[in-house]
């Protein structure tokens, strides 16, 4: 049943991707390392326009720095980009050796859904990337992969296996898809949020120290707003994705087991962390603590649940 | 407060003690005002977040009652203090309705004036054009060969195209959208409460009933044939439709090696249905995440378990029982399974029974039979045989899973004889009798429920994350085109936009269209 010769490539490739991540973030280091001294020469020019012109100024002085730069540090952030890309394919690759050895969904026990969790992160970063230049963000989610993958693979590996029977159903891909994507933008939204709060902290900021490349407070705030804002509308139909499977599987569609009890509340926190955004006396600080709140009790849910209390969940084994 | 009231009044320094002497009206509408609050919303959407914590980690009542019976047993103290705050049935706690009622009232609250506010805002007109586009954060200008009313009404071509609403004034349009915005939020909270209201008058209309059903038998859907029966508040137990379920066979597929030896693979029951006297009777394989669906109640597979089969003969060495006895299982890995035969029929003591069944039994090291394994490939049974007064007499209802043993005595017992394979025969010591293991069945529990409230709740929801990621996506923006007749036969024209929450490429698109109609020429200065 269980193809042993592609079980085994699906573990290699994972090793391939843990070390193609690590050789990313030592990248992305090295970017901030060697780049930062640049940038560290020129830091007075580049907050004086950051205090004059608010966000698009700052990013009008990143463009300027990029451009005038000696080329060294753009090789390692391109170097880190690439890397990170091929660690992604070999990751995918991972994803899918394992499911066409176990010939289901790869994501069916807890080590399937960190490794499709930290991929959807990191696919989410990919595209932010594309799309807005965030390559500041990568040494960052880099570490935060790094371990959920090595505690996979130390921890949680489980040999790929047939489903129980409350698992066949095509709800799976639906439900548990829709968890996972969701589960990757939050990670993401999280580490951003945790640089907003350094960054909102320590707003002289010493120039030279690794959080130089990272944009202003300002920016992060959005940044991190808009990816919980994706990820939110994700996060509600995983709800009701799984609401409609309880019901076929468990003879009702909400019962409060403890999994459903704290995906509702990772979901009313991060509802709250929209309305304190929206909200005079709670916007900034205090809802980027309310939605790191919500990303530990998405966490709690993930892990928590499944190993601290028994429910009708309980896959971890 | 309201009882001191009148002397108050009496008094001239009344008013300094209450907010500008607003009375009890005005009272209302302060509460009124601080519960519609966004503030208040937050932090009861906070409490509701908190409330249903306790609920995760202590037992449930509706969920696992034998699970709160051990924890009263562990926790002699401290249960009854849990208790007393409804810990144990936390979902249905006053304090709990309390909290999610005073939200969802703070959400109607503020969801419903807004959303009139909003209709009166859909009729209105898109504001005019400022005197000074230039100035505003999107801004284009140009000058056309083109007169001005050729421009303008270019520009209600491509505006209305682009789905804006228009409103024309002396020499500008102007040009609104992204209503739905506001829209979307409002769809996303109204059908929050929606969903609410559905799910609840789900429960209070619709019933929930558990039933063991044994291989060859049957149960009809009346309420005496559960084992456990809920109705809802409102439920009507006159209503139920008059079907009947019989379990022909059932079988489990477990994998036989590697790791995960045991798993479970595949549940499958095959039944025969009946949906009222009259209809044909059909076959179906009710399996987990396949309900049977008849006359609007689902049927569903939830567990299943063995049912060993016993003669059991008494002293007189007539047959004082004979058939089938579900035996709970007690390590699911396994399937070991434990189970009571009562037999108050045997004379000249009454029998009483507690029996282990190991589907695969197999002797460990220590020479204790264990099982190996949930199928049944070796099944065998040890039995501890009791015999005296059942205290069946005295009218106390008994579970069926559960001895009495308090005016019994021990004549048996299990752990010191030979398990009994199938066929085998126990002989009971003292003439009182015999106990032959004919062989086994399988039982599997279904759950019968109806619940109106589901296909309005999964609307709801639906409804409710498409308002939202519509209220997402749509952005709410302002066009104003202006047109006025310069020297030379020439047009000025005046492009300028505002978009609320960031700018889109969207300005940028709309100004070429309107470019391209009506062409930009260099600013005319040579031919003055
Ligand atoms: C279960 C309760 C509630 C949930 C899950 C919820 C969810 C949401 C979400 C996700 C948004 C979008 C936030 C954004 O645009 O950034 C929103 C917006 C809003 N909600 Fe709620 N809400 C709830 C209750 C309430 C209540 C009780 C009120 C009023 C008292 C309220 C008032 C508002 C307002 C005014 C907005 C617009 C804020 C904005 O435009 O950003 N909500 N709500």
């Amino acid at each position: 049943m269980v193809d042993t010769h592609l079980a085994n490539l699906s573990n290699q490739l994972m090793l391939g991707a843990v070390l193609l991540y690590v050789v990313a973030m030592v990248g992305y280091a090295a970017d901030i390392a060697f780049g930062g001294r640049r940038a560290a020469a020129v830091p007075s020019e580049a907050k004086v326009l950051i205090g004059a012109g608010g966000p698009e100024a700052s990013e009008a002085a990143t463009d300027v720095e990029e451009a005038e730069d000696d080329g060294r540090r753009i090789e390692w952030g391109r170097f880190a980009v690439l890397i990170n890309v091929l660690a992604w394919g070999v990751h995918g690759a991972e994803i899918i050796t394992r499911g066409m050895a176990a010939d289901r969904v790869p994501w069916g026990n807890m080590y399937e859904f960190t490794s499709a969790i930290t991929f959807a992160a990191v696919t989410v970063y990919l595209v932010m990337l594309w799309r807005y230049k965030v390559s500041w963000l990568g040494p960052f989610l880099m570490v935060a992969v790094i371990i959920a993958l090595g505690i996979a693979t130390i921890w949680l590996y489980n040999d790929p296996g047939p489903l129980r029977p409350a698992l066949h159903s095509y709800w799976i891909a639906i439900h548990v898809t829709a968890a996972v994507t969701a589960t990757g933008t939050f990670t993401v939204a999280g580490v951003a949020t945790i640089l907003y709060l350094v960054k909102a902290r320590d707003k002289a900021g010493k120039p030279g120290g690794i959080m130089d490349r990272v944009p202003d407070a300002e920016t992060l705030d959005r940044i991190s707003h808009r990816t919980m804002m994706f990820g939110f509308p994700i996060w509600t139909f995983a709800i009701i994705a799984g609401a409609i499977w309880a019901d076929s599987a468990w003879g009702r569609y909400w019962g409060w087991d403890p999994k459903e009890t704290w995906s509702f509340i990772t979901w009313v926190v991060y509802a709250g962390y929209l309305h304190a955004r929206a909200t005079a006396g709670w916007r900034g600080r205090k809802a980027a603590v309310i939605s790191l709140i919500a990303f530990g009790c998405l966490l709690f849910n993930f892990f928590g649940i499944n190993y601290l209390v028994s429910g009708l969940h309980s896959y971890a084994g | 407060m309201s009882v001191d009231a009148p002397e108050a009044q009496a008094a001239p320094q009344a008013p300094k003690d209450r907010p500008a002497g607003i009375g009890l009206i005005g009272w209302l509408r302060w509460g009124w005002r601080q519960l519609t609050s966004m503030r208040t919303a937050l932090v009861l959407l906070f409490l509701v977040a908190l409330g249903t914590v306790p609920g995760s980690f202590l037992p449930q009542r509706g969920l696992a009652p034998e699970k709160v019976a051990t924890f009263f047993d562990r926790h002699k103290t401290l249960a009854p203090w849990l208790d007393r705050l409804s810990l144990f049935n936390v979902f249905s706690a006053p304090w709990f309705a309390a909290i999610y009622i005073l939200l969802f009232i703070s959400l109607a609250g503020c969801v419903l004036p807004r959303t009139k506010h909003h209709f009166s805002q859909l009729r209105s007109r898109p504001p005019k054009a400022p005197r000074n586009l230039r100035r505003l954060p999107e801004a284009a200008s140009y000058e056309t060969a083109a007169a001005p009313d050729e421009v303008l009404a270019e520009a209600r071509k491509i505006l209305k195209e682009r789905r804006f609403r228009l409103d024309a004034y002396d020499d500008a349009v102007a040009a609104e959208k992204g209503y739905l915005r506001e829209t979307g939020n409002l769809v996303f909270h109204l059908a929050l409460l929606v969903l609410l209201f559905a799910v609840g008058s789900g429960t209070a209309l619709g019933y929930k009933g558990n039933v063991l059903v044994t291989e060859g038998e049957g149960f009809s859907n009346t309420l005496t044939s559960y084992d456990a029966f809920k109705g809802g508040r409102s439920f009507n137990a006159s209503k139920l439709p008059p079907f009947t379920v019989w379990l022909d066979s059932f079988s489990a597929n477990y994998l036989t090696s590697g790791p995960n030896r045991g798993q479970p693979t595949k549940f499958a029951a095959k039944v025969r249905y009946q949906a009222g006297l009259k209809s044909p009777v059909t076959s179906y394989d009710l399996q987990v995440n396949h309900p049977l669906v008849v006359d609007g109640a689902r049927v569903y597979l939830l567990g299943h378990g063995y049912a060993p089969r016993f003669t059991v003969r008494d002293g007189k060495g007539q047959v004082a029982f004979q058939g089938t006895v579900p035996f709970l299982p007690s390590e699911e890995s396994t399937f070991t399974s434990e189970g009571v035969i009562k037999v108050p029929d045997a004379q000249p003591d009454q029998l009483g029974i507690v029996g282990y069944f190991w589907p695969t039994a197999v002797p460990n090291q220590q020479g204790k039979v264990v099982s190996a394994f949930p199928a049944a490939w070796n099944p065998q049974v040890a039995l501890y045989v009791f015999k005296g007064d059942l205290g069946l007499s005295n009218g106390a209802p008994q579970s069926v899973y559960k001895l009495d043993t308090a005016k019994l005595k021990p004549i048996v017992m299990g752990n010191q004889t030979k398990p009994l394979a199938i066929g085998q025969t126990l002989t009971l010591p003292g003439g009182a009798g015999s106990v032959t293991f004919d062989g086994y069945k399988q039982w599997i529990s279904v759950q019968v429920n109806h619940d109106p409230g589901r296909v309005p709740a999964l609307s709801a929801g639906i409804i409710a994350i498409m308002g939202i990621v519509t209220s997402f996506l749509v952005r709410r923006r302002r066009v104003w085109v202006r047109a006025k007749a310069a020297d030379g036969g020439r047009t000025v024209v005046e492009v300028g936009g505002l978009t609320l929450g960031g700018a889109t490429p969207d300005f940028d698109a709309i100004v070429e269209r309107l470019k391209k109609a009506a062409p930009e020429e260099p600013p005319n200065t040579d031919e003055e």
